[in-house]
């Protein structure tokens, strides 16, 4: 059996001692978790060490931790997985910066503060976030004597966000949540979105604007997808939140002080004209909108001011050179004439499309060989099944 | 000191409900819970819930069903009630936010379950626990000014005086400051005891507290000897497939490619009854129509693709997750697990103890709904019905109570004791090595087939665990989150449970629900058509009393599905 070593993060306030880390090697299947390792080393060698855990699937949520790098649940990741990880943002100065092979750090959450060793203060940061978006339904009235009717498609649709176990790994690695401590955050707006798209609350209008107008809501998020890859559960945070986004911009045309809206049309519009990003007209639109005059609104020009810094570090760096920026990305005209079309077409479509776990599965999962379309009707995928299982069936007696 | 007209120990599905219900009835309500509340084992529901909503459907059947299921050990009157409620509770669940999953006319949508005559399971995908547990915990946000959370503290004692419950005991994880907490009474919703087995399909935080909790203080246990083997769970770690699978239409396959439910339920097939399906399957295994792996095969690929990403998608994510096994595409390899246990602190159809003042609701409790055998998706509503009966109740009567005076200095037996377990000198063996054997001996002798040969066994190694977890040594001496210290507790739970199931198997010679005796291999309603109650009595070991079985209208008849 393959050998591991766990790097644990310790820390107990009670001792006076500051953070430390503890290593302790096991011999495990590579398909064990790294829950398993952890409680191996619990108890056959110290019991000490802090982790809070329960029930070993991936529903209870207890057992949030960073492994190598990476935050995530330890009962669902396989300590090969977690051991072939390069090591990423852990503090680990002996193999900073190497490729750890078999070694595994363990440490606690980002963004909360830590109780002891792999234990965060979750009610802190985490229940506070939630607690913000009035976590709970606000029934439509009348409430009906027996159940709303509802299309079914609806709850399977707020099934997704509802699966979130709230582990907290999304809070853990939110970057914009660690530049704006007060960041509603993915966890607490995935819980905002189970209630927007319920058809039976009542509230949906005032949520939205509420998101909307509060500096550190829905357009607070940097789209960094960090809250995506983290989740055990396939909530995909971030997509609630550009959900939230779009109902609240596209469809109940609420428009906000921090210009996220018009921040996100100027984008859109911006490429559908020159098929590229104008970087200089970037600010003029997203606070004056799509017309010639908007280039001279005031806010404009004072976000262009303090813009100023970041415009000289990129323009160094050489993320942008003056001459693009200003006069714009150009790209051959019937390439234009393909990105309009693209426009032309998600936009002439009576209803938006959107990726949900429950509905659609995961975007790589593999189809069967010769099952056809990603999303085959059931009547289609039905006869392939059948096949399957037969063939399996056939199979196994030996 | 805290001092609140009822207060809740546990905060799964029984203790929220009974939270709820209480401060619904004006009382000052607290709930203390070792682990934050959505962590609670409930969570891990997946299925769904039982009730005879649908215009077609009656309560009569549904009651029936589960009647049927208990092996006629199920008491009638609470199956009654349970049953008869059951519809106005899913449509509280329902105004309260569940997102039920619906069916083509927008109504409630329901899936076929075991044991059942109808389809009459309610669910949300395969987390129906997890989205009725975080819908509470959403009430109980919303109502926090009614009740009081206790998140994250342990309770080590409950508080007698004069006979009554009048609080408990509690550690603040945080910090391992203890706390008298005074109340009017107590309701246990700590859940079942599934560590006592090694491989369960429950939560390492279901260790029995509530059960030896009462116990201890000389509540009477029931049907301690029925424990539930579910049909469906992983060969490697004992995790659960839901039953949910196999109401979408999947099939069980022995090893030679034999449907083998065909010989033993040719009716209900994969949906009998668990504990006929379980032995099902552990005869095949045990007869050498298993694969080598000690399984039997579970078919979900019988249902349809969509419907299985739709309706069962934890599985789907557990499969991959934890066998390497992509369920929508071939079979995943099964055995019978542990999983439930019917018995329990004895209730009232009130949830109210053989102690006054002490209540107990849900799988810690036995009303007993379930008798020898749980029906699929009745926990749920047990947990649901029998913890907002229990609130109301316990809430009622405070209204007319004076607050007990209890005195602060009440902790001080359990900070002598807490003391003791950290100043033990460390030779002893090591409290997980204690626990492992436990669980592989209470899995190998009391399980889906029992003697009398086995029994004594796991009875003779259950004392002997007893001695040694007394001086089991612990490595942490501190006070900020000290699991070690907890898990010496703990392991006394487990202990103490695991010795009143294996007392009670050893007392119930015949076969019935989920206890199969091979040296007493038929239902014998002569003698055995009564529940084995335990309590403690000073003695070292459980003492056994029986009491009746209610009957109404449900005659014991031969039960075949």
């Amino acid at each position: 059996m393959p050998e591991y070593t766990l790097r644990i993060r310790r820390f107990d306030p009670a001792s006076g001692e500051a953070a430390y880390w503890d290593e302790h090697t096991v011999e495990m299947g590579a398909k064990q978790s790294v829950l398993d390792a952890l409680l191996k080393v619990k108890d056959d060698t110290d019991g000490s060490i802090g982790i809070r855990c329960s029930c070993q699937q991936a529903i209870c949520g207890s057992c949030g931790v960073r492994m190598n790098g990476k935050p995530g649940l330890a009962c669902n990741t396989h300590l090969e997985e977690a051991a072939a990880r390069v090591h990423g943002v852990g503090w680990n100065p002996d193999t900073e910066g190497e490729a750890t092979s078999e070694v595994i750090t363990v440490e606690p959450m980002g963004n909360m503060p830590v109780i002891r060793d792999l234990i965060v203060d979750m009610d802190e940061v985490h229940w506070k976030k939630i607690q913000r978006v009035t976590p709970w339904l606000i029934n439509k009235e009348p409430v009906p004597e027996r159940e709303y009717i509802v299309p079914h498609d609806a709850m399977v649709d707020v099934t997704q966000t509802m699966a979130c176990i709230q582990c907290g790994a999304c809070v853990s690695d939110c970057l914009a949540m660690e530049v704006d401590p007060l960041f509603i955050g993915p966890a607490g707006l995935a819980k905002a979105y189970r209630f927007v798209g319920d058809p039976r609350d009542a509230d949906k209008f005032e949520r939205l604007n509420d998101l909307a107008q509060d500096p550190h809501g829905i357009y607070d998020c940097t789209h960094c997808f960090n809250c995506i890859d983290a989740c055990p559960k396939g909530v995909d945070p971030m997509s609630q939140i550009m959900r939230l986004r779009r109902i609240a911009g596209a469809d109940e045309h609420i428009e906000d002080p921090n210009n996220g809206h018009r921040h996100e049309q100027a984008f859109t519009t911006l490429v559908r004209d020159y098929g590229l990003l104008h970087e200089a007209e970037l600010l003029p639109r997203s606070y004056g909108g799509d017309s010639w005059f908007s280039k001279f609104h005031p806010a404009a020009g004072r976000e262009l001011l303090s813009s100023l810094p970041s415009i000289v570090a990129a323009v160094i760096r050489g993320k942008v050179s003056p001459k693009l920026a200003i006069f714009g990305h150009k790209i051959p005209k019937d390439g234009l004439a393909e990105v309009k079309q693209i426009y032309e077409k998600v936009e002439g479509r009576g209803e938006r499309l959107e990726l949900n776990l429950y509905v659609t599965g995961y975007e790589d999962e593999p189809e069967p060989v010769g099952a056809g379309a990603r999303e085959p009707a059931p009547e289609a995928s039905a006869p392939a099944t059948e096949e399957r299982a037969t063939a399996t069936e056939n199979e196994e007696p030996q | 000191m805290p001092s609140h007209d009822v207060l809740i120990i546990g905060a799964g599905l029984a203790g929220q409900r009974a939270a709820l219900a209480a401060a619904q009835q004006g009382a000052s309500v607290a709930i203390i819970s070792k682990v934050h509340p959505v962590r609670s084992h409930s969570v891990a529901a997946a299925g769904g819930i039982n009730a005879a909503l649908n215009p077609e459907d009656s309560w009569e059947s549904h009651a029936f069903d589960t009647v049927k299921g208990s092996d006629y050990l199920g008491d009638q009157d609470a199956i009654e009630i349970m049953t008869r409620e059951a519809p106005e509770e899913i449509l509280w669940l329902e105004h309260s936010g569940v997102t039920f999953h619906r069916n083509e006319t927008g109504h409630l949508g329901t899936r076929a379950f075991g044991g059942a005559s109808q389809a009459r399971t309610y669910y949300v995908a395969d987390i129906t626990g997890h989205a009725i547990l975080h819908v509470l915990y959403e009430q109980l946000m919303k109502h926090h000014e009614l009740v009081d959370r206790y998140e994250e503290w342990f309770t080590t004692d409950l508080l007698i005086d004069e006979g009554r419950c009048v609080g408990a005991v509690g550690r603040d994880l945080r910090d391992g400051r203890l706390e008298v907490f005074n109340a009017k009474g107590v309701i246990l919703a700590t859940g079942g005891a599934g560590q006592a087995y090694e491989p369960t399909t429950n939560g390492l935080i279901v260790t029995g507290d509530g059960i030896s909790l009462a116990y201890r203080v000389g509540a009477k246990l029931m049907d301690m000897e029925m424990i539930q083997y579910h049909p469906t769970t992983l060969a490697g770690n004992g995790l659960l497939i839901t039953e949910g699978a196999r109401g979408e239409g999947a099939q069980l396959f022995n090893a030679r490619g034999e449907r083998f439910m065909e010989k033993y339920a040719p009716n209900k097939l994969e949906l009998a009854s668990r504990d006929v399906v379980s032995r099902a399957e552990q005869t095949e295994i045990n007869e050498g129509r298993g694969f080598p792996d000690g399984t039997v095969a579970l078919d979900i690929t019988k249902v349809p693709r969509k419907r299985t990403l739709e309706a069962l998608r934890e599985i789907v994510n557990i499969g991959r997750d934890f066998a390497g096994v992509d369920i929508t595409r071939e079979p995943i390899h099964i055995r019978p697990g542990m999983h439930y246990i019917m018995g329990g602190v004895k209730t009232d159809v009130e949830g109210e103890t053989t102690i006054p003042g002490l209540y107990a609701a849900g799988e810690v409790a036995c009303v007993s709904v379930h008798g020898g055998n749980r029906l699929g998706a009745n926990s749920l509503l047990d947990t649901l019905i029998f913890g907002r009966r229990a609130g109301e109740h316990l809430a009622k009567r405070a209204a007319q109570m004076p607050m007990p005076s209890t005195a602060a200095s009440r902790t001080r037996d359990t900070e002598r004791r807490l003391e003791q377990i950290l100043r033990r000198p460390g030779n002893g063996r090591r409290i997980g090595a204690i626990k492992h054997e436990l669980g592989q001996t209470m899995n190998q002798f009391v399980a889906v087939f029992r003697d009398a040969e086995g029994l004594a066994k796991a009875h003779e190694i259950v004392h002997r665990l007893k001695e040694e977890a007394v001086d089991a040594g612990i490595d942490d001496k501190g006070s900020v989150f000290n699991q070690d210290l907890i898990a010496a507790i703990e392991l006394g739970y487990m202990l103490d449970v695991a010795e009143c199931i294996v007392v009670a198997a050893q007392e119930r010679k015949e076969s019935r629900g989920a206890q199969f005796r091979l040296d007493f291999p038929s239902r014998n309603d002569d003698q055995w058509l009564k529940h084995i109650d335990l309590s403690r009595d000073g003695g070292p070991e459980p003492r056994v009393s029986y009491s009746e079985v209610t009957i109404t209208r449900w005659q014991p008849e031969e039960r075949t599905y």
